[in-house]
């Protein structure tokens, strides 16, 4: 069974504003085609301020799609129309401390489902703008066509290269078979012949020596500085705070903090560490309680 | 009140007598049953008694027939692989759209290895075409597959029949039976099947332990390489205590025999009958005159399952849906698609399997908790309204799919 967070269970068995709105003033359908889920949002707005004054939901889905829906109408109510708008789907995540990875598409459909509806308000049609595919790498969650499109349009020709670029295959690396695939399949109809990286490199950079302080240091910072864009994408964020003999303190923030994937990312950057400095390292955040956390304990 | 267990297609618990006859085989008798000295000589008496005693429970003629491997799917990759590898020359295999994970990820696996795999398709219950695989024998076939029982529904399939038929065409015929082995009367002496696949978790043995039947002459090439033991088909030291306790839980599979298609079956025609004449726009799936005894999938439309599953979990019930988001795939079961059933059905179906001990208090509870489940659940759905379904809700609620 999923490992829901005790809010996501609130939601679900005592959802906020179900059920239908009389004389809604806007309206948003959608549905997800990755799992069939369906939810119709209703809005009442105040024609002067585009405030939302009450929100509701109708929802055909899972327990995570249900307590979504429940959580978006209560991050909504108050806010004005282009306050809404801004509400991400990871807010929606955050706002229920955060849903298993396969379940995030849940809150991306309480996020279009909005869209809709202010779309549907302001007499506009909403389309969708991205197509989702089949789950690849469950540890980032991240499907098949955005794997496929993002080596289309990179003429990307490796694993490596799909995990620096997507992050996907760059936690539990289980889902490696299926990206080789992809990149088989999108580059051969570019006449190219995927070939995958010999099993031992063939020659190794050679290791550091005995670095100095400042050098070892310095390493630590390029290493850190390295992964925060692709934290950075996700809308996270990393700070090296102190380095204290083996142990690296970091910061993790925006979308990283809290994230369930922490102590993935987390580990990532220690063994990119490890083999840098060819020492053992222990990357530890520094808000005391979140590794615990996150690491279920 | 103590929790209802009705997902025993999932797994079954360990029956006290299995586990109590397992034992000792993790402390005083720990001998290696390949040893020369009495350590190891007795635990290879147990061993040949408990292959005899799954011997009797599949009715073989040959208590060699019976090979011990580690759970269903490995027999099922066993059969099928040994199939093409003492067949180079066949290039074609036929098994159906409904089988389970461990049949159909190694077809697709297969397909990529230049394979030819037909997929048979199945009607609105479940049901094969015989004349469609009649006419897909050919030798060009290296292995039929097709599954005694599915593991959603409860359909059989005529797989004595449709052994003889690859029989008569020179063809190999494998069954996964795990979900029919102790469900249903089994006699392997008086049919044609070549290879069957059984898993000890779904008959009150333990999680681990397997078994491939295979046919006296049928050619057969290992999985795995390696001792002796199994008469060289599958190498590896034996999970002797899970053996002993496999032949216990089939000897008591056979005592309960009647009592599953006789009690079993009525609490189980009770609680569907029951839930059915209490929820409007509710069905039960598949091949319903033709299943096993203890298996009930019912479709409640315009709800989902995995929510029906976790207000039933808090109620202390346990049973399991096809809908997309209980699996780890995300995908909405594949043999609910295959029957045609409309999506806004197949995501609200839940399986109720049961066991031998199950009561009749408990199919009560069932019957009363599931109701109230429903309705407050289809209060939430866009495509309820009141007492019924929106009128045409195909067009009352239409959603953008993204």
């Amino acid at each position: 069974m999923w490992d829901y967070t005790e809010k996501v269970k609130d939601h679900f068995f005592n959802p906020r504003n179900a059920g239908s709105l009389d004389n809604a003033s806007a309206v948003g359908e959608v549905g997800s085609i990755s799992c069939g889920d369906a939810l119709r949002l209703m809005l009442k707005v105040d024609p002067e301020t585009e405030t939302i004054l009450d929100a509701s939901f109708q929802t055909f889905g899972c327990g995570s799609a249900i307590a979504s829906s429940s959580a978006l109408t209560e991050i909504i109510k108050g806010k004005t129309l282009d306050e809404a708008l801004k509400v991400s789907n990871q807010d929606i995540a955050d706002f229920l401390d955060g849903l298993p990875p396969e379940k995030m598409h849940c809150s991306v459909m309480g996020r279009e489902a909005l869209q809709a509806a202010v779309a549907n308000y302001r007499g506009e049609t909403w389309r969708d703008d991205h197509e989702e595919g089949a789950l690849v790498c469950k540890c980032f969650a991240i499907d098949a066509t955005l794997i496929e499109d993002t080596v289309r349009a990179n003429g990307l020709s490796t694993v490596q290269d799909v995990v620096n670029f997507t992050k996907a295959g760059g936690g539990c690396s289980s889902c490696h078979e299926g990206i080789e695939e992809i990149l088989a399949k999108v580059m051969a109809e570019r006449g190219e012949q995927f070939r995958p990286a010999p099993v031992a490199p063939a020659k190794a950079a050679p290791k550091p020596g005995k670095l100095n302080n400042l050098e070892r240091i310095r390493r630590i910072e390029q290493v850190i500085e390295s992964v925060r864009p692709t934290l950075q994408r996700d809308h996270g964020d990393l700070e090296l705070i102190d380095v204290d003999g083996k142990t690296v303190y970091v910061s993790m923030t925006g979308a990283c903090a809290g994230c369930q994937m922490e102590s993935v990312t987390l580990a990532g950057i220690q063994q990119k560490l490890v083999e840098e400095l060819n020492e053992m390292i222990r990357v530890v955040p520094t808000r005391a309680g979140d590794y615990a956390r996150a690491c279920g304990v | 009140m103590s929790p209802i267990y009705l997902d025993n297609n999932a797994t079954t618990r360990c029956d006290p007598a299995v586990v109590e006859a397992m034992l000792p085989y993790f402390t005083e008798q720990f001998g290696n049953p390949s040893s020369m000295h009495s350590f190891g000589n007795r635990v290879g008496l147990a061993i040949k008694k408990a292959r005899m005693q799954v011997q009797a429970l599949l009715g073989a003629e040959q208590d060699s027939e019976i090979v011990f491997t580690s759970c269903g799917t490995e027999s099922d990759s066993t059969a099928i692989l040994s199939a093409l590898k003492a067949q180079p020359e066949r290039r074609e295999l036929i098994t159906t759209t409904v089988e389970h994970p461990a049949i159909l990820s190694l077809c697709q696996h297969l397909e990529k290895d230049g394979y030819r795999v037909h997929y048979l398709a199945v009607d609105g219950k479940g049901r094969l075409d015989l004349d469609a695989y009649r006419r897909l024998l050919s030798e060009r076939v290296a292995i039929v597959s097709a599954m005694w029982a599915n593991n959603e529904s409860g359909t059989l399939f005529p797989v004595e029949a449709m052994a003889q038929m690859a029989h008569e065409a020179g063809v190999m015929f494998h069954t996964d039976a795990v979900q029919a082995v102790g469900k249903v009367p089994i006699d392997m002496a008086a049919n044609r099947i070549d290879l069957l696949s059984l898993s000890g978790h779904k008959l009150h043995a333990p999680k681990g332990i397997g078994v491939l039947y295979v046919r006296r002459g049928t050619r057969f090439r290992p999985l795995l390489r390696g001792g002796h033991q199994e008469r060289g088909r599958r190498a590896g030291t034996e999970n002797t205590a899970s053996i002993v306790g496999l032949g216990v839980a089939a000897e008591l599979a056979l005592t309960h025999m009647e009592h599953e298609n006789t009690v079993v079956r009525e609490l189980r025609d009770r609680l569907e009958a029951g839930i059915l004449a209490r929820v409007p726009h509710a069905f039960a799936t598949g091949d319903t005159a033709n299943r096993l005894p203890n298996t009930s999938n019912i479709a409640f439309e315009y709800v989902e399952g995995e929510a029906i599953l976790l207000l039933l979990n808090k109620l202390g019930i346990a049973g399991s849906s096809g809908s997309a988001c209980t699996s780890g795939s995300l995908e909405p079961s594949h043999v609910m698609r295959a029957m045609g059933i409309p999506y806004t059905a197949a995501h609200g179906t839940v399986r109720f399997s049961l066991s031998r001990s199950n009561t009749a208090e408990e199919i009560d509870r069932v019957i009363e908790a599931v109701p109230p489940v429903i309705a407050q659940l289809r209060k939430l759905s866009p495509y309820w309204s009141g007492d019924g379904p929106v009128t045409e809700p195909d067009k009352a609620f239409a959603p953008v799919y993204a």
